[in-house]
């Protein structure tokens, strides 16, 4: 589902409500028909989020940033993680420190979090900023692949999201 | 695979000590507060040592609250300022078990750096070297103790922008137990006497607050997350 709005309709606190940091002033979000409240684990444990910042601990490599955020959700080798950074193009950068990375390349590294996570809900707010021509065209790719496998994904963008599939879009006014 | 809360623990102190020595001036300079304001006393009233051994307890504990409060302040802010806190609350892990986490390595960065350091501040303030060995336990139950406490606090203020007086405000009155018993512990064992009652009940405070204090710093995340 494409969500998108003016600046201030409440884009990003939809977002934040549907991943439970914040509590809704009225009705529900339900996972599997249940209250998220009720079903925390699971639910968290389906779902992977990114906000406007990438999240990515400055000190710490892209590799070793994924392997203490990824590993809290499942089990998972430093190897895959290399390789998933890989497809998302900052392979290269596994062993650099976030701080050094450019905005568009911590943006990547961010998605390569997504990627391996597994999730089946993905929540992105406006994760097309600050990537180049090829990654937007990547993150479509990877919405596409994604979709395509019976993931759900709900994406704050300003610019259309050209996907093969049809998709839903919610427009907030204030 | 889901990931146990043990392993999840484990993971995330590695991180937080990972973090912690790749930088080394937010280790050093809670300790180098701790060496500085010690050996003020010294010069600010008389070099006279039994004047000194009577201040001392108190001087060292004093010191010691003040520093570790220094680095308190960042334990859950920095997280929250770069976006990770969020990552953390969503890993489909309890809070609580982030909380014990990284509390833990604080106490490891801050509080057992700060026991190590001790003799050396307790020989320039006249402590007989028969004290030290209570000194340096008082001394690892009370920063750990206070790690817990200030948990809650760093919890309750991290949302604002200037909370170090505020978590000060807070934490510091309910350090007050630990502060009278670690001093008295210390006193004791300088004047040749049993330290045990006063150790005793550091424990029992440090088992208080590490029981409880997970529950309520969680509870304060989750407010302030929102």
């Amino acid at each position: 589902m494409h969500i998108w709005g003016a600046n201030g309709t409440g884009k990003t606190t939809l977002l934040r409500v549907v991943c439970g940091l914040l509590r809704p002033e009225e009705g529900r979000v339900a996972w599997s028909g249940q209250s998220i409240d009720g079903v925390r684990t699971e639910y968290q444990a389906a779902l992977a989020y990114v906000s406007h910042e990438p999240a990515l601990k400055a000190n710490l490599t892209a590799l070793e940033n994924l392997r203490y955020s990824v590993g809290l959700k499942r089990r998972v080798r430093d190897a895959e993680l290399r390789a998933t950074l890989e497809h998302s193009g900052v392979g290269a950068c596994a062993d650099l420190p976030a701080r050094v990375l450019s905005a568009g390349q911590r943006r990547r590294v961010a998605m390569a979090r997504v990627l391996a996570m597994r999730a089946l809900l993905w929540l992105l707010d406006e994760p097309f900023t600050n990537l180049d021509a090829a990654g937007s065209a990547l993150l479509l790719r990877m919405l596409e692949e994604h979709t395509g496998q019976g993931g759900l994904a709900l994406v704050v963008a300003h610019r259309t999201l050209d996907l093969q599939r049809p998709i839903r879009r919610m427009e907030l006014s204030a | 695979m889901n990931v146990g809360a043990w392993r999840a623990m484990r993971l995330i102190l590695q991180r937080e000590l990972c973090l912690g020595f790749r930088r080394p001036d937010q280790l050093l300079q809670p300790l180098m507060f701790f060496l500085i304001v010690t050996t003020l006393f010294p010069l600010a009233l008389s070099p006279q040592l039994s004047l000194l051994r009577d201040m001392a307890p108190g001087i060292l504990w004093v010191a010691a609250l003040l520093s570790s409060l220094l680095s308190l302040e960042t334990l859950f802010k920095v997280d929250a300022d770069d976006g990770t806190l969020e990552q953390l609350a969503l890993s489909a892990q309890p809070l609580y078990v982030i909380v014990i986490a990284k509390t833990m390595a604080h106490w490891l960065v801050s509080g057992v750096a700060l026991v190590v350091m001790s003799p050396l501040v307790a020989t320039a303030l006249a402590i007989p070297v028969h004290a030290f060995a209570t000194m340096m336990a008082s001394l690892a139950l009370g920063t750990l103790t206070l790690s817990w406490l200030g948990s809650i606090g760093a919890g309750l203020t991290v949302g604002l922008r200037r909370g170090g007086v505020l978590l000060s405000l807070i934490v510091l009155p309910l350090a007050m137990p630990m502060l009278i018993f670690g001093a008295s512990a210390t006193d004791r064992a300088i004047g040749g006497e049993n330290p045990a009652g006063a150790l005793y009940f550091l424990a029992a405070l440090c088992v208080f607050t590490s029981s409880l204090a997970p529950l309520a710093a969680s509870a304060a995340l989750r407010i302030t997350l929102e």
